[in-house]
């Protein structure tokens, strides 16, 4: 294969994980990076770079269109960032430390939790109270729904920006979003709305992914040519993916999509496991 | 400058970086297959180099508008709660 045809190849895969990974709301750092590796035979560390890469792209395109439409809450992700991007600098460091193998079992780990969130979502469970902390950091706020904006409290702050410094740290660590473990901080510790969660999450994405990029960078884990086909593949794919999200039957398309993803993550554990990854 | 106001110039903000970004790293990349891939024109890897750092440099302008913001509105917790973040982003990319 020559290095156009391996870029071909690499656009076109990171196009079709944008897409899958928007329109399952996976993301599509966490599917591109066991496809590079599992069929591309690209070294774990590269893929997650670029798969980093095109994180920053997807998440700072989407939160564009969340953050004007009035349903991130801005205070709230500026507050948690504090927490994603000490966790990630921390996560980033790691990954020189870490042996591949390990890191390949945690990722096939967090990819099977993110499949099974995806297809699986629990119930709302919001409320207008505040805890005193979130009353001091004037943390509540309200959203647009059907034509009127709904008011919501916030509460537990403090587990919250617990479990966002693990979610940051994962990220940093992997070389994705963290997307699945961010929204529960938000939705399941601190009963924001769901549909607040999952904006400000992807919000906050950016920022904790820009996070870890300088030391990706210091590192070399970062390769351009690399990088660029899968950047520009997973943001035009999940450009595309979200204009398709509303009117297509999602929830069939995310079991299935889980289905396929679970496979990969066990894959992922296994190499792992066997010692097959680079 | 109000809450809403604020929400829409990061919203201009985050689409303007990532365009930019995404059309300065599709040059390189055209430009590094047409001059021959890793045997080529190594200005061509540099020009990618750019523009992921343009997308890199995204995320980070948002926050430093979210600083000003906050400043201007006289919210004192914020502003320090956004020099933290943005102190924890300088400390990783001043190296890199």
């Amino acid at each position: 294969m020559n290095h156009l045809e391996f870029t071909a190849i690499v656009l076109g895969i990171s196009a079709v994980a944008g897409f899958l990974g928007s329109l399952t709301g996976l993301g599509g750092g966490v599917v591109v990076t066991p496809v590079l590796t599992l069929l591309m035979g690209v070294s774990l560390h590269h893929a997650m770079g670029a798969a980093l890469i095109s994180v920053i792209a997807t998440s700072s395109g989407a939160a564009a269109a969340y953050v004007r439409e009035g349903f991130s809450n801005v205070r709230v992700g500026m507050f948690l960032e504090i927490a994603t991007t000490l966790g990630a600098v921390a996560g980033a460091h790691l990954v020189a430390v870490v042996p591949a193998s390990a890191l390949a079992i945690v990722f096939g780990a967090v990819l099977l939790y993110s499949a099974w969130q995806s297809v699986h979502q629990p119930a709302e469970r919001h409320t207008t109270e505040s805890d005193p902390l979130a009353a001091r950091l004037r943390l509540s706020g309200s959203y647009p729904e059907a034509g009127r904006m709904v008011a919501y409290g916030i509460q537990r702050v403090k587990a919250g920006f617990a479990m966002m410094f693990g979610a940051g740290l994962i990220s940093g660590l992997l070389g994705i979003g963290s997307g699945a473990l961010k929204v529960i901080a938000m939705d399941q510790i601190m009963k924001i709305p769901f549909k607040v969660s999952t904006t400000t999450s992807n919000f906050m994405i950016g920022v904790t992914a820009a996070a870890s990029a300088g030391i990706y960078i210091r590192h070399g884990y970062i390769e351009p040519a690399l990088a660029a086909p899968v950047m520009l593949g997973v943001l035009s794919g999940s450009v595309i993916g979200a204009r398709r999200l509303a009117g297509t039957r999602v929830h069939a398309l995310r079991l299935v999509f889980g289905g396929v993803v679970a496979i990969m993550a066990v894959e992922m554990i296994f190499s792992g496991i066997t010692g097959r990854l680079r | 400058m109000t809450e809403h106001r604020m929400d829409e110039w990061i919203g201009y903000l985050l689409r303007a970086g990532v365009l930019s970004a995404a059309a300065v790293v599709a040059a390189g990349a055209a430009w590094y297959l047409a001059s021959g891939g890793p045997a080529g024109d190594p200005r061509a890897i540099k020009l990618i180099w750019a523009g992921l750092l343009i997308l890199v440099a995204t995320p980070v302008a948002r926050v430093v508008f979210s600083l000003v913001a906050f400043a201007l509105q006289g919210d004192r917790s914020y502003v320090l709660i956004t020099a933290i973040v943005l102190a924890v982003l300088a400390y990783s990319l001043a190296a890199s």
